[in-house]
């Protein structure tokens, strides 16, 4: 008899699952079997595989590599580090014990390439293919960690060898991105060894539909796409929905300028999601489904189609799954770029092939959703949360979190901070412990100014609103909105009213141009930003601009529309004297703003070097050798460069 | 049928379940200004003109696609109201020609009209950047100019739901958005037959009728509903006669047959009125010439060759085409007289395929 090969493989003759004649007890026999008769043999065939797939620490067994080979990753030469790997290890004679295995995203994107030693959980940072020989032979020859190439944290200086103990890692509680960076995204079998689809088996096996969304509506979810509608709440809607035909999507149009925590999940762990929509199909009464994702993440569409083909070739996606009766098929749609198919009516029509437009509810999706059909929408991560609870139960997942915001919540973390990444924390965790702790505060020394919280839709938040628990309610009253998770963080070389700006114009961009305000009134909004960045706002301008943006959110049809404003409110709200000294100063305090912006040399200073004269793109910096040299402030660009190039502090910026 | 009764501005109304917050407001003489919404097409609540006030609901929602329900409390007349849709129309006048003493909407013009309500003139974001797009001049019949598009999409859903051809739709986004055929071809290169519904619907500039423009203003012009009488089917319009010539046809909503639809020869090909070309006695071709005649003398010739014909040849070397043109009564005439008279079934028309 042939041996297996890999997990899914059956142990003996006795073993008759495949998709078309599926065995209830698959899932289940392939972590803790066979269950269908007792032989030692099998039993062993598959431990020693499951042992391989799940390397702990202190054993010979699963050594391996892990490179994480996630588009931030990738960018940084990961790939160039595992094929460097790879031949490394043979030449070491190595590549027959030690594995290389490219994983998705292990979120410590600022220090990629990152690479983890297992079974030791040894970490390294920003790796180069001239440092393998050297991880290679200490680590699998000597036994010994490199010390010289392990992470530093930016504040101590001291050096961490382990997930454990960085900082950046240590304070996160990892649920949803907890495979992320140790599993194979492309191999299912190391998503089963790592528990996977036991909920769905467990759902199929011993509960009803109706008992599957309780449990959801136990555990507190909330959608992570932005809104915080309760999860299981929704799902009952579209369950209780007359119709035999239903449709359930997974949002996967994640387009928030600085948000890519669904990207991470998509390539570090597409199935999760895949059990999720399994979970969430059966407890509706959904037969098809599909996964909407933009097509400016072709890493996450290759892993999901993988994913969706190997879970077919399982039998755990197709007809009469597990043998319960329960039909589900998945497939991907990739999107156009436009961020307003984020909005769940948009993707749909997208979807049907129509222009992505929103459609003004009710009804709504649960309803009449896809091709005129009760369809239920729910984004990545709230998919690859439902796994969880099911399979550990909605007490156990409700430990974590607020009153009324459970569970962990995946931010990407970005901007003028010192670890960028993906952060999961449980919810309620305070914004100051996620800049500073976790993301080591800011970089180059230099003073926090604010933090801009849920993309286009979100807000600006100030220092003194750091210690305000991260959960759906509490940043809705501040004015800002959790939304999909973004987190930029600014310094005080931010230019607010820039900001605001910069949101705007994107709002304004991606504005579908269906209603009125949302069209026409975000372009007004943003001229009149654009005024006063220009040095030529008028008092009257935070008037019209606030009256305007409260229209536009009152009276828009989206939440595009509706949110747009956010930006812009927020940033008046708490940096209204930055407004002010634009228009009544002509000053930008952040010294961004270029047309208000005057750069002169302090004649006492000038050393006569002439550098920022050579340097001066315009060519309007004179002088000589004997006399300083001036700035020809009608000729000047205002680009900095002479700011940059005088190394005695000659120039003046004002 | 189910009622329920409602407060709208302090009165209380009974509207049948099922009706919107705009319906009962207009059922009930409560005027709420609308630029996006028509009765014959899909709500999409776009223009945001018809925003209340709800109590219980947030933001300020759109009558035309809000169901009115039992207990509901709408308010319509509000100073937030009034302020939000003056805005709205600030917003729209500020990217909209302000050539209104020569648009050819002047009079009928539904943006003019609410502007003139909440008095707005047009130097609300005046300085800002405004549409410079091209006139499509491409055709005959229809002159469409972008700039004056308010983006209703009520030309879109006439299109697809009324004529079912599905040409227009919009394009490009945020403020760049424009209505048209696919690639912006001009109407000429387009897939459009030139039905018009689109113009019908209009409530601007934007899409008018080529021939009728520079030829009169609404006021001016007697509007005379008549029968169409290119084909059979009977479909009514309005000849928009000035100084007693017709100038132009448009859409007569109460139509019974055809309601605002019309095809490209109804509702553009009326020009054949006061066309010189046009044959206003019978001719007669003497030595290869035709020569005018009077109906007497040209019914008597027919008569006598179709009689010299029949007696030379028989009756069934005499056929009848009549044109699908013509009503049911005229096509039945003609076949009875080519049965009774002739003695002939050859009857046969231009429309059999």
């Amino acid at each position: 008899m042939e041996t297996m090969k890999t997990l899914l493989d059956p142990c003996c003759e006795r073993c008759t699952h495949t998709p078309e004649t599926p065995c209830r007890d698959y899932i289940r026999c392939l972590t803790a079997g066979p269950l269908c008769h007792d032989d030692p043999g099998c039993r062993a065939k598959r431990s020693g595989l499951l042992a391989e797939l799940r390397p702990t620490q202190g054993s010979e067994e699963g050594q391996q590599i892990l490179v994480c080979a996630g588009t931030g990753c990738a960018s940084s030469g990961a790939h160039k580090v595992v094929s460097a790997l790879e031949g490394e290890l043979q030449r070491q004679g190595l590549d027959s014990e030690v594995k290389v295995v490219a994983t998705g995203c292990h979120g410590f994107c600022e220090q990629g390439p990152t690479l983890i030693i297992e079974p030791a959980h040894t970490v390294y940072t920003l790796v180069k293919q001239g440092d393998v020989a050297e991880i290679v032979q200490k680590e699998f020859k000597e036994k010994q960690r490199v010390e010289n190439l392990l992470y530093q944290d930016p504040l101590t200086g001291q050096s961490a060898a382990t997930f454990a103990n960085i900082r950046f890692f240590a304070q996160q509680t990892r649920v949803v991105l907890g495979n992320c960076g140790f599993i194979n995204p492309e191999r299912i079998e190391e998503y089963i060894a790592h528990d996977g689809y036991q909920g769905i088996a467990k759902a199929l096996q011993e509960m009803s539909s109706d008992q599957v969304i309780e449990e959801v509506k136990a555990s507190g979810l909330r959608g992570r796409g932005g809104a915080g509608f309760p999860t299981g709440l929704k799902w009952s809607f579209c369950r209780q929905s007359a119709g035999e035909k239903k449709y359930i999507i997974c949002n996967a149009d994640e387009g928030d300028p600085g948000a890519f925590m669904d990207r991470g999940v998509l390539e570090g762990d597409p199935h999760a999601v895949i059990e999720g929509m399994l979970i969430g199909a059966y407890a509706i009464g959904a037969d098809e489904g599909y996964v909407y994702c933009r097509a400016e993440y072709p890493l996450a569409i290759k892993h999901m189609e993988i994913a969706i083909r190997q879970a077919e070739a399982a039998g755990l996606l197709g007809n009469n799954i597990l043998d319960s009766g329960f039909n589900f098929h998945l497939s991907i749609r990739a999107g156009a770029g436009a961020f307003v198919c984020g909005e769940e009516t948009a993707l749909m029509a997208s979807i049907e092939g129509k222009r992505g437009m929103p459609k003004v509810r009710p009804p709504f999706p649960a309803q009449s959703g896809l091709w005129g059909k009760p369809t239920n929408i729910n984004n990545v991560e709230t998919w690859a949360n439902v796994p969880h609870i099911l399979r550990r139960g909605a007490a156990w997942y409700a430990q974590y979190g607020t009153e009324k915001s459970k569970g962990t919540k995946i931010f990407a973390l970005t901007g003028k901070v010192n670890n960028t990444g993906l952060v999961e924390v449980p919810m309620g965790m305070s914004l100051r412990k996620i800049i500073f702790d976790i993301g080591g505060g800011i970089q180059n020394g230099k003073k926090f100014k604010a933090v801009q919280i849920g993309g286009p839709s979100g807000g600006c938040l100030p220092d003194e609103m750091l210690d305000l628990p991260v959960d759906y309610d509490t940043l809705t009253r501040a004015g800002a909105m959790v939304g999909s998770g973004g987190l930029v963080v600014m310094d005080e070389t931010t230019c607010m009213v820039d900001i605001a700006r910069f949101f705007l114009n994107f709002s304004q961009s991606e504005s579908c141009g269906k209603c009125t305000p949302c069209r026409e009134g975000t372009k007004r909004m943003w001229e009149i930003l654009d005024r006063i960045t220009k040095g030529e706002g008028k008092e009257e301008d935070l008037d019209t601009l606030e009256h305007l943006a409260h229209v536009v959110k009152e009276t828009s049809l989206c939440g595009l529309g509706q949110n747009a404003p956010n930006p812009v409110l927020s940033t008046l709200k708490y940096f209204r004297d930055e407004f002010e000294a634009h228009i009544r100063d002509k000053t930008c305090p952040a010294h961004v703003c270029a047309a208000l912006l005057t750069y002169t040399i302090d004649a006492e200073k000038c050393k006569k070097c002439g550098l920022c004269a050579r340097a001066c793109p315009a060519a309007c910096i004179s002088g000589d050798k004997k006399t300083p040299y001036v700035i020809d402030t009608e000729k000047c660009i205002k680009c900095g460069t002479c700011l940059d190039t005088c190394k005695f502090g000659a120039v003046v910026r004002a | 049928m189910e009622w329920i009764t409602l407060t709208i501005d302090g009165r209380s109304v009974s509207v049948p379940k099922g009706t919107t917050v705009l319906q009962a407001c207009r059922m009930n003489n409560i005027p709420i200004p609308t630029l996006c919404h028509d009765p014959e097409l899909t709500a999409t609540g776009s223009c945001r003109l018809c925003i209340v006030e709800i109590e219980g609901m947030r933001n300020l929602p759109p009558s035309c696609v809000t169901q009115a329900t039992q207990g509901m409390v709408v308010r319509t007349r509000t100073e937030k109201v009034r302020e939000a849709r003056k805005t709205i129309l600030e917003l729209l006048v500020a990217n909209h020609p302000l050539d209104c003493m020569t648009c050819q909407k002047m009079g009928s013009c539904d943006l003019a009209k609410y502007a003139y309500e909440y008095q707005v003139t047009g130097e609300a974001f005046s300085g800002g950047e405004r549409r410079q797009l091209p006139i499509d001049d491409s055709n005959p019949f229809i002159l469409r100019d972008p700039n004056k598009c308010i983006l209703c999409g009520k030309c879109i859903r006439a299109c697809e739901e009324v004529q079912g051809r599905s040409v227009l739709d919009f394009s490009y986004r945020g403020f760049n958005t424009q209505v048209g055929p696919a690639f912006n071809l001009p109407y000429a290169e387009s897939e459009c037959v030139f039905c018009g519904s689109c113009v019908s619907v209009c409530p601007v500039g934007a899409l008018t009728e080529k021939e009728m423009v520079g030829q009169g203003r609404p006021w001016e012009v007697k509007k005379v509903q008549t029968t169409c009488p290119f084909c059979g089917t009977g479909c009514n319009f309005d000849l928009n006669v000035k100084d007693g010539k017709v100038i132009g046809v448009t859409s007569n909503p109460e139509a019974p047959v055809n309601g605002r639809a019309l095809c490209v020869k109804g509702r553009f090909g009326m020009d054949m009125i006061h066309s010189p070309n046009r044959l206003t006695t019978p001719l007669i071709k003497k030595d290869g010439e035709f020569v005018e005649a009077s109906w007497d003398e040209a019914l008597s010739l027919v008569a006598e060759k179709l009689g010299e014909i029949k007696a030379q040849y028989g009756a069934d070397s005499i056929a009848a085409l009549s044109s699908a043109r013509c009503t049911n009564e005229e096509n039945y005439l003609m076949q009875k007289f080519m049965r009774a008279v002739i003695g002939t079934n050859n009857v046969d028309h231009c429309a059999r395929t």
